[in-house]
């Protein structure tokens, strides 16, 4: 059984110029687990899984497969298998071929040709020429070539791309499979929630910058949950909210309410005389917390070096400006700044005043809010 | 141990595709043209049986050399294409990330491919041979002239045009690695085979000077090392060419120098 590696960044860092496409990247990736890399694109996922697999020469930093860079790796293909982009073939080439190929290059019997088709599912159409493959059939080849070393590592971008559904769920339980084997995997992907429901450990980045890193199970914060409620009289509630000081986000499904418990929204319109229509307790979306990572508005404890901009600014409008700044944004969605959730405080993670509070915007503006203000109610860092 | 790998991996990889065989397919065909032609005009000419010929009737002892000797005289393109070809389709379709991946120390991938353009290049060698004697010995034969194919200095010749097409795939490799953009490539290598270098030689058979420079051209050191060309003994009149091991080594001097640049700049960039 092919042993799985441990995958580490250590301030991995790749500038094209003036231009960073991965600014000090550091994190590590346990075998056993499949782990998802996620961030939107140009997010540098790529860059840094190409300086992983020396095909792209780091600026700074190092980024090693158990231990050892993959130009040091003896036997590269038995130990790490590679899937990069859906187009790496020669379409007049049949996959066979393409396979043999490279299993000629890794010294592998070319029984693993044949293996590797039938365990993706290409046997039928392995003496095809690639050029007539479908974007799915060239995923599956490229898995094939990353499995024909039957290595301990598997490092795959974007594997799901341009799979059926079916393919998906295919995808999805090879890869589980082979992560409980023991086998390292990694896999990255700009969305969520293709990934959501096979990784079991995520790393995101941010313009070349770890946002996160840790269980699926820590990106969501218990503490943060909303309230969704509807009514037949919109306008009545809504002023109602309004008058209290309340933000919330006027969906088509209703009114959502962040950090205010259903009983106190029930209680409220009760008080007031509103007939609601609908009353609901949600969590936080995975997906909403994963966008806010990324464009900054939230950090997360688990990134080494956490995207700096919010929190600076933060301070910076906390020393200046003692009057709530105005925010130009229509939309009032207030998320809280959270550097410290639960036990993951680092120790140099600046407390937040105890007298005042401060809240991002989803636009990125930052409000200085009171604590005799309403809105510091709902606006404060969970504990 | 990883270089016989290697040189495995880069062989599946060049007789997989269908560029290998098209290629010589055109090869043949033109070759066996060319030739056909020339002993059909030296042929005619050194027999008499043309009517109308003029000038001076080339003796016909030393015509089979000169008629087979087109295999590499127009034939030489073709392993400069193959290695050329070696090389810029695994940029172009981003095959070199399972190469490199397969094999990450670069250095080892490229002299695989030496192995396999050197392997290439004698099998053009040969095609290109058989099809040049072939059409000339034919038509010698129709004219009743002396085929030649008995005489050691035919099996020289072959023997220098083999090592000339070896060395044009290497020297084709070469250019692969300087100019990694395929159709780019494609373009400066028929650009310099079949205008920029004939023009050059064609002139400085008539200017004094000139004639220097041209007989260290590649196709005039490649010419060279064959011994005797076409083109040779109808353009580049002024200077001597060189001898044959110095156009041999001038022309493996090329494929030094190119895979050397390409070493240095495209080879060890980032590949994305």
């Amino acid at each position: 059984m092919p042993q799985g590696q441990v995958l580490e960044f250590s301030g991995l860092t790749k500038r094209f110029g003036a231009v960073s496409a991965v600014d000090g990247l550091t994190a590590r990736v346990e075998p056993g687990l499949v782990t998802g890399f996620l961030g939107p694109n140009g997010a540098g996922k790529t860059t840094s899984l190409r300086m992983l697999l020396g095909l792209v020469r780091p600026t700074s930093g190092s980024a090693t497969i158990g231990g050892r860079r993959y130009s040091d790796i003896d036997r590269p293909l038995q130990t790490v298998g590679a899937a990069l982009e859906a187009s790496s073939f020669h379409p007049g080439r049949s996959a066979a071929n393409h396979l043999k190929a490279y299993a000629r290059a890794a010294r592998l019997p070319l029984s693993r040709v044949d293996e590797v088709l039938g365990l993706v599912g290409l046997a039928d159409v392995a003496g095809r020429r690639v050029g007539g493959y479908s974007l799915g059939m060239r995923q599956r080849l490229g898995l094939a070539t990353a499995l024909i070393g039957d290595p301990g590592v598997l490092v795959l971008d974007e594997p799901s791309n341009g799979l059926d559904p079916e393919g998906i769920r295919w995808m999805r339980s090879l890869l589980r499979h082979l992560a409980e084997e023991g086998r390292t995997v990694l896999i990255s992907s700009h969305l969520l929630a293709e990934v959501q429901q096979t990784v079991d450990a995520l790393l995101i980045i941010s313009r070349g910058k770890l946002v996160f890193q840790g269980g699926t199970e820590d990106l969501a914060d218990p503490d943060e949950y909303s309230t969704v409620v509807d009514s037949p009289d919109r306008e009545a509630l809504s002023r109602l909210l309004d008058e209290r000081g309340i933000p919330f986000q006027l969906l088509r499904n209703g009114f959502t309410i962040r950090h205010i418990e259903p009983l106190e929204i029930g209680t409220l319109a009760a008080g007031a005389g509103i007939v609601l229509s609908h009353l609901q307790s949600k969590g936080a979306s995975l997906e909403d917390i994963f966008l806010e990572l990324v464009s900054g508005v939230r950090t997360h404890a688990s990134a080494a070096n956490p995207v700096a901009a919010a929190p600076t600014e933060a301070e910076t409008v906390d020393a200046e400006a003692p009057a709530p700044a105005p925010d130009p944004a229509p939309s009032t969605d207030l998320v809280p700044v959270a550097p410290a959730p639960r036990s993951f405080a680092p120790p140099t993670a600046p407390e937040p005043e105890t007298r005042r509070s401060y809240a991002v915007a989803s636009t990125g503006v930052i409000d200085i809010v009171p604590v005799d203000d309403a809105r510091a109610e709902d606006t404060e860092v969970p504990r | 141990m990883s270089l016989v790998a290697s040189t495995r991996s880069e062989y599946t990889k060049q007789f997989s595709t269908a560029g290998w065989w098209v290629l010589g397919i055109v090869l043949v065909v033109y070759v066996g043209f060319t030739a056909g032609v020339l002993a059909l005009a030296f042929g005619g000419v050194a027999s008499g049986k043309l009517p109308g010929a003029e000038g001076p009737t080339p003796s016909a002892d030393g015509l089979a050399g000169l008629v087979y000797s087109s295999a590499s005289a127009v034939g030489y393109v073709f392993p400069l294409l193959a290695g050329t070809l070696m090389v810029t389709t695994e940029f172009r379709h981003k095959t070199l990330t399972p190469t490199f991946l397969a094999t990450p120390r670069r250095g080892v991938v490229l002299v695989g491919k030496f192995a396999i353009g050197i392997l290439v290049g004698l099998l053009y060698g040969i095609l290109g041979s058989i099809a040049a004697i072939g059409a000339g010995a034919g038509v010698f034969a129709a004219f009743g002239l002396d085929t030649e194919l008995g005489s050691s200095d035919t099996w020289v010749l072959v023997g220098r045009m083999l090592l000339a097409f070896a060395l044009w795939a290497v020297v084709g490799i070469g250019v692969g690695t300087v100019v990694r953009n395929q159709v780019a490539a494609i373009v400066i290598v028929l650009a310099v085979t079949l205008f920029i270098e004939p023009i050059v030689r064609t002139i400085a058979g008539v200017l004094d000077g000139l004639d220097q420079v041209a007989r260290w051209l590649p196709s005039a050191a490649s010419d060279a090392l064959v011994g005797k060309t076409i083109f040779g003994a109808v353009g580049a009149g002024g200077a001597d060419p060189l001898v044959w091991w110095l156009g041999g080594l001038v022309l493996l001097g090329y494929a030094v120098v190119l895979v050397l640049i390409g070493l240095a700049t495209t080879w060890r960039r980032d590949i994305d």
